[in-house]
């Protein structure tokens, strides 16, 4: 790669933009979310090439073939071990995880944790609006227990689970939440992520509007700037998280564990390590 | 390769835990390597995580020895505590020898009724009477007196392990082992080691599971993920180390989805991956691998294969993941599946599935087993293998990239993340040249074509199959059973018998025209292997032309194969 020619380069949203027409419905949060990764990408001037999005299955799991970007989309659940892989295999990469509250939190949900703990300098983006849309209506992890479904006949009766206090209680060193439908705050809030080294979590609230048409006027009224200065104690984070309703947007912590990053110790031939076997 | 045509000597040491069965046998085989013997130890144990019953068992012989035989000539008893868990994996006759102590009781029912003679050391008596002394040493010194290996090769693999700085730990050693060889002074010896001429050609003393992680490194793999499983994990302890020593590393991830996962990201960073699990982790990767084969990620799995189904037995060898190694994956999935053949052949094996992942960019599948992964054997340092093709990566040639262009070969470049102008999303839906997704049955049957023609159209060259021998019987088998069988052989065809063998390194995709070629005259086939319902049998119909006689013998674990055995059913074969 000409070096040179990568430090004139300058971009602009549009250069993160693929030809793929998205599969999303019209007015789907996630369109939003695309826009606002575009706007973060152009003010980190990452090119593009060097920038991996990883994805799993579900709506918000296809943004990978809508970037510009190298993507991976996977399978169902695994988005943060593909990226986990890609990460310490090749550090030089900005590497992205996408992903939704189904993929995200249930069947993917022992990664979220081990990912949070491991601490690799991933940036992962949960899509989440309470609900499998691709499937067409299910209750995901974060549905309300009272939502009624086809296969929850007057809801589950369960709680929701609750990412961000979870997130915190498994180690994560960033915890922001953002709302797809304001455009220049998510765009903000991926920027921030990115920067922050280590695993970085940003829960968009992205209304479902097919399946969950309530969300898209409701939450809009309802989101707000968390008004409270940011904090690295994660005392104060936990009561933060533990009492929010949810709607609070910002970054709501940020620790300084150091990420992980393992290094090769040395570039021995293979071939030295053949006389331990010598007799 | 082994051809045990020369006589070997076959020893077993248990006792319970704590007494020091596994450090002794392994002093043993080394002494015993010091002397220019070849020979191999299996571990057996209980359940039991630390502790309880266990034991060593060791074969020696002046050639290499890749099995065990059909019988044991010496037996070691520390104590006799549940030895009656390894009645079957203890075969005795009465021309063996049992080595006791007689505090330790009566000698089991199982045991006595071998006929084999009983002989008593105090052993517990004797190591107390020396300062630092230990059964295990005494034992070792009976031993050594009684198969005519020199006591103080004993001594000398004891100076060995624990190095120059621990003389008070030698000169302990060598007073238990002189107490021992003293005590046996005065009995009748049973079986002598016949030790040859010292060797002069390089030897190496490894386990299989040791030498697939070296074949693996050798092979180009600097990315590792695994989750602990038995009998697979010193797979991933030796390769950590190995690892960071070679500009590589290893992950343990949370479990065997993130494992295959996290490779499969590794590698589509452009850095040769692998994972190594047993049964219940393939089972747990089957998805992913599936994810593999449509994306076209290269990477190496290796399925060090136990007693299945379910947990089953952990710690015990069989061959029955063929299976769900071939047909586990949903959809048309084709990929490669091979398998070692020996401890020794893990390496190659390694090496040689590292260089088809890449090259092919697919998923290998290497089915190892706990009786390869887990028998340290003493072996001739293995030729230098070496297979040129790698990965072939795209350059910004200033085309327009096509991830999955149709290529003759039907293997496309790949670009690797970093590379302007390469950008592509790998997907696990059904897409296009370009990798975007797409419903449309022309692309569908256009890349499911190529997935297919770029392994068919694959030179695998002579390593598909080990081929030895001539005749119009020929006996067909693959992986481990492999060395039971050469043993059995050879002892035919020193009674005159022609008889061929084609063992199995490739298993996917079947190769149905050179087996034919092999199987071309036959008179009667025997398709051997270690599993229930005669895997590899099945899956041999399904693919290729057999000829009308042929005979499967298949039986599952937790037992393996003995050569008298297989002797027993070739002689059936030869008479009908």
């Amino acid at each position: 790669m000409n070096m040179s020619a990568t430090i004139e380069r300058s971009f602009k949203p549009a250069d993160y933009k693929s030809s793929v027409k998205p599969v999303w419905c019209p007015g789907c949060g996630d369109h939003s979310v695309l826009l606002s990764f575009q706007r973060a990408m152009a003010e980190l001037a990452l090119a593009p090439e060097n920038v991996a999005v990883v994805s799993g299955i579900g709506c918000s799991s296809r943004i990978p073939a809508y970037t510009n970007c190298y993507g991976f989309h996977g399978v169902h659940g695994r988005s943060l071990t593909v990226a986990a892989g890609l990460k310490v295999a090749r550090p030089d990469l900005t590497v992205v995880v996408a992903s939704g509250d189904g993929d995200g939190f249930s069947i993917g949900g022992n990664h979220f944790l081990h990912a949070c703990r491991r601490n690799i300098d991933l940036t992962y983006i949960v899509m989440d609006n309470r609900i499998y849309g691709m499937t067409k209506g299910q209750p995901s992890p974060t549905t309300e227990p009272d939502w009624d479904t086809a296969i929850a006949p007057g809801g589950t009766g369960l709680s929701p689970f609750h990412p961000l206090v979870v997130a915190l209680a498994s180690g994560a060193n960033f915890i922001a939440r953002s709302f797809s439908g304001d455009l220049g705050g998510t765009a903000r809030m991926i920027v921030e992520a990115i920067r922050h080294p280590g695993f970085s979590f940003l829960q968009i609230l992205s209304p479902c509007v097919t399946f969950r048409p309530d969300q898209q006027k409701g939450w809009k009224d309802i989101v707000r700037n968390a008004v409270v200065p940011e904090t690295d104690d994660p005392g104060r984070a936990a009561r933060r998280l533990m009492t929010d309703d949810g709607f609070n947007t910002g970054v709501l912590y940020r620790g300084k564990r150091p990420p992980y990053q393992p290094a090769p110790l040395a570039s021995m031939d293979p071939s030295q390590l053949e006389t331990e076997f010598d007799i | 390769m082994t051809h045990q045509s020369s006589p070997t000597l076959s020893v077993v040491l248990t006792g319970s835990g704590g007494a020091g069965v596994m450090t002794a046998g392994q002093t043993l085989l080394d002494a015993a390597t010091g002397c220019g013997l070849y020979g191999l130890m299996t571990r057996s144990s209980g359940p039991q995580i630390r502790g309880g019953e266990a034991a060593a068992m060791l074969r020696f012989g002046a050639q290499p020895v890749l099995c065990h035989g059909d019988r044991f000539d010496v037996l070691v008893a520390f104590d006799f505590e549940n030895l009656q868990r390894f009645a079957a994996e203890i075969p005795m006759d009465a021309t063996g020898l049992i080595i006791a102590d007689p505090a330790a009781g009566e000698t089991p029912e199982f045991l006595r009724k071998t006929g084999a003679r009983v002989v008593h050391v105090p052993m517990a008596k004797l190591a107390k009477a020396v300062p630092g002394g230990r059964v295990s040493m005494v034992a070792l010194g009976a031993l050594a007196r009684l198969i005519g290996l020199p006591e103080d090769s004993i001594v000398g693999a004891v100076a060995k392990s624990v190095g120059k700085k621990k003389p008070e730990a030698i000169a302990a050693s060598e007073r238990g082992v002189l107490a021992g060889a003293a005590a046996a002074a005065d009995i009748e010896p049973g079986a002598r080691l016949v030790t040859p001429p010292a060797a002069d050609k390089p030897r190496w003393s490894l386990t299989g599971n040791e030498a697939a992680g070296l074949g693996a490194i050798k092979g180009g793999v600097r990315f590792v993920a695994g989750y602990p499983i038995t009998p697979a994990t010193e797979i991933l302890e030796w390769m950590a180390p190995a690892l960071q020593k070679t500009g590589g590393v290893l992950v343990q991830a949370e479990d065997e989805l993130a494992s295959i996962n996290m490779i499969i990201g590794a590698s589509f960073g452009g850095v040769p991956s692998l994972t190594a699990t047993a049964g219940p982790g393939l089972s747990l990767m089957i998805e992913s691998i599936g994810l593999a084969v449509a994306s076209e990620t290269p990477v190496v799995v290796v399925d060090v294969m136990r007693s299945g189904p379910s947990t089953g037995i952990a710690t015990k060898s069989e061959q029955s993941d063929l299976n769900i190694a071939v047909y586990g994956l949903h959809g048309d999935a084709p990929h490669v599946v091979v398998a070692p053949l020996d401890v020794g052949d893990c390496l190659m094996t390694a090496q040689w599935a590292v260089h088809l992942a890449e090259s092919l960019q697919t998923p290998v599948t290497m089915l190892s087993d706990q009786a390869l992964g887990q028998t340290r054997a003493v072996i001739d340092k293995p030729a230098e293998a070496s297979f040129p093709t790698r990965r072939a990566v795209w350059t910004n040639d200033g085309e327009a990239y096509a991830r999955y262009a149709l290529t003759p070969s039907g293997v496309s470049p790949m670009a690797l993340p970093g590379v302007e102008g390469g950008q592509y999303t790998a997907d696990g839906l059904t897409h296009n040249v370009k990798g975007t997704p797409s419903s449309q049955a022309k692309d569908h049957i256009d890349q499911l074509d190529k997935r297919r023609h770029k392994l068919e159209a694959f030179d695998y060259g002579a390593h598909w199959a080990e081929i030895d021998g001539d005749g119009d019987i020929v006996v067909v088998t693959w992986g481990s059973a492999s060395a039971p069988i050469r043993e059995a052989l050879a002892a035919a065809r020193a009674q005159g018998h022609r008889i061929k063998l084609v063992a199995l390194r490739l298993i996917a995709p079947a190769q149905p025209d050179r087996l034919a070629a092999e199987l071309a005259g036959a008179r009667r086939v025997l398709i051997i292997e270690q599993n229930h319902s005669g895997q590899l049998w099945r899956y041999l119909r399904a693919h290729c032309d057999l000829p009308a006689h042929v005979t499967p013998i298949h039986r599952s674990g937790p037992l393996p194969f003995r050569p008298g055995e297989i002797s027993a059913h070739l002689q059936k074969g030869l008479e009908s």
